[in-house]
């Protein structure tokens, strides 16, 4: 690898546009798959024909997929590196802590992010792998295609897991809630002009994603989404 | 007024240290924060007691050696304020205050509340400067700079270097100085030439140092006792990404 290219990858300047980077494009990432998760509430055809056409293409979802978890990796590791950093850049502790405006999510980006990264693995297990509920994944075939709604609205019947989803869910809000406003001044943009915007970005941006993705959970909980069989 | 004061005390480098408490009367509301500790000193000293180290030069706010951390904010509660210039009328009557040194890996305990702040130095030694003599005090009129831009060189000049910010801030990171030290001389036309070895160099010289990461929190901002701006640390990652991605030397 080039010299200045390792060289700023491995500083703590580099390492924050790393951070920034795939931050930005796991945002991205939630975007879509928030958009592709509301047909749910368009109808089990309008769900499961999508879910058929992300078969239908394995170039796509396999590219994505590939991509996906080398970004995802590449935000966990760097993440964690630089948190083990600043831990160990203050030895001792104050006797007396104190915070003078520092918001509670900022101040907590690894233990959430920790607690995604938890929350995408029993995800994974639970809709990719069908492990977790591994009896009722296999039934839901719909004549001659998955019947991914069904899956989907029976699983959060269950009021354990759509607990879980949901507290997944405000985990990832409190991450976002920091995270997608501080990706601007990590990547060196910040002036008067713009950084009261910026500094709204993030609640408003991670607000309405997790209510789109609490909304699924809940409507399945609370019967306002209906499985086929029921 | 009456107060009692826990202060850090550790005899050097190498020994352990310890948190003791003193019960002080007739503090008058008037001193500096820096006066009331002289004060106790006094009564200290009066015991035979070792008096409490602490660092102070100026005691007018400009020289950035006085270090305190009180009740957990550097510099103490009042905004934009250094511990010099802090007054007791900012505290009541029986009350306890917490008094500690700056702590980061970067800044070990020399005495009490004296820290080693040499890293800074060793930072600002890797590239805070301009090589080539720039002239006398009337030779800097020689160059016009337009009233905007020295104001915002002036902004971030405004730092002295006291390492509040790392002390403020939960990584212990050096950025907020950084990125005034690397901005100020960007901003100026006489810090063009080594602009880009400049911000590579300095950025490089912090990490080394054994600093902490920024996490965007902004405490160091809200502790700088000159208020200085985390634009500054913005414009710091623009100067350094732009210096390595355009930059010719590998
Ligand atoms: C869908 C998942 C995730 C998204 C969308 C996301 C997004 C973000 C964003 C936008 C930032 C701000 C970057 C910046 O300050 O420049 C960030 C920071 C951070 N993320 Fe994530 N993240 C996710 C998952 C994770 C996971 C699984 C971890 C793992 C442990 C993690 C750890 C961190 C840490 C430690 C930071 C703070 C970095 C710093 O300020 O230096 N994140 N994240
Ligand atoms: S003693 Fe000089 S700034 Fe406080």
């Amino acid at each position: 690898m080039n010299l200045w290219l390792f060289r700023m990858l491995r500083s703590s300047v580099g390492r924050k546009v790393l951070m920034a980077i795939t931050g930005l494009l796991l945002i991205g990432f939630l975007v879509s798959h928030l958009s592709g998760n509301l047909l749910v509430f368009a109808g089990r055809d309008a769900m499961n024909d999508y879910a058929q056409f992300l078969k239908e293409h394995p170039g796509l979802i396999w590219g994505a997929r590939i991509g996906l978890l080398a970004i995802f990796l590449v935000h966990v590791i760097t993440g964690l590196t630089l948190a083990a950093e600043n831990k160990a850049a203050r030895p001792i502790p104050y006797q007396k802590e104190a915070c003078i405006q520092a918001s509670l999510p900022s101040r907590t980006m690894a233990r959430t992010g920790l607690l995604v990264f938890v929350f995408v693995v029993y995800h994974l297990l639970h809709f990719t792998f069908g492990v977790v509920q591994a009896s009722k994944h296999a039934k839901h075939l719909e004549g001659l295609r998955y019947d991914v709604y069904d899956m989907v609205v029976l699983s959060f019947h269950n009021p354990i897991i759509a607990l879980s989803y949901i507290v997944a869910i405000l985990v990832l809000w409190m991450h976002l809630w920091h995270g997608a406003s501080s990706f601007f001044q990590s990547l060196g943009w910040n002036h008067p002009k713009y950084r009261p915007v910026f500094e709204k970005v993030g609640p408003v941006l991670s607000t309405i994603l997790c209510l789109g993705f609490l909304s699924i959970p809940l409507s399945a909980w609370l019967g306002i989404l209906k499985a086929g069989g029921m | 007024m009456r107060i009692t004061v826990h202060v850090w005390r550790q005899a050097g480098p190498q020994e352990p240290g310890k948190m003791v408490a003193y019960d002080l009367d007739n503090v008058n509301e008037h001193m500096s924060f820096l006066e009331m500790l002289d004060f106790l000193n006094e009564s200290l000293i009066a015991k035979g007691e070792e008096p409490i180290a602490f660092d102070s030069d100026c005691r007018e706010g400009i020289c950035g050696m006085c270090s305190l951390v009180i009740d957990g904010i550097p510099h103490g509660p009042e905004k934009e304020t250094t511990v010099c210039q802090l007054h007791m009328r900012h505290f009541h009557d029986g009350q306890e205050i917490f008094i500690e040194p700056w702590r980061a890996k970067s800044f070990p305990v020399l005495k009490d509340l004296i820290i080693d702040r040499s890293s800074l130095d060793r930072i600002q030694q890797a590239g805070g400067f301009i090589s080539v003599n720039t002239g006398s005090a009337p030779d800097a009129n020689n160059i016009p700079i337009g009233k905007e831009q020295a104001d915002r060189a002036m902004d971030a000049a405004a730092c002295i270097g006291c390492g509040a910010c790392v002390a403020a801030c939960k990584n212990a990171s050096a950025m907020l100085f950084v990125g005034a030290k690397v901005s100020h001389l960007a901003l100026l036309p006489q810090g063009q030439v080594e602009k880009k070895r400049r911000a590579i160099a300095m950025v490089e010289a912090m990490d080394a140092e054994g600093f902490g990461n920024c996490t965007n929190q902004y405490e160091c901002e809200a502790a700088c006792p000159k208020g200085i701006s985390v634009e500054f640390i913005a414009k710091m990652n623009r100067e350094y990404l732009g210096a390595q991605l355009s930059g010719r030397s590998s």
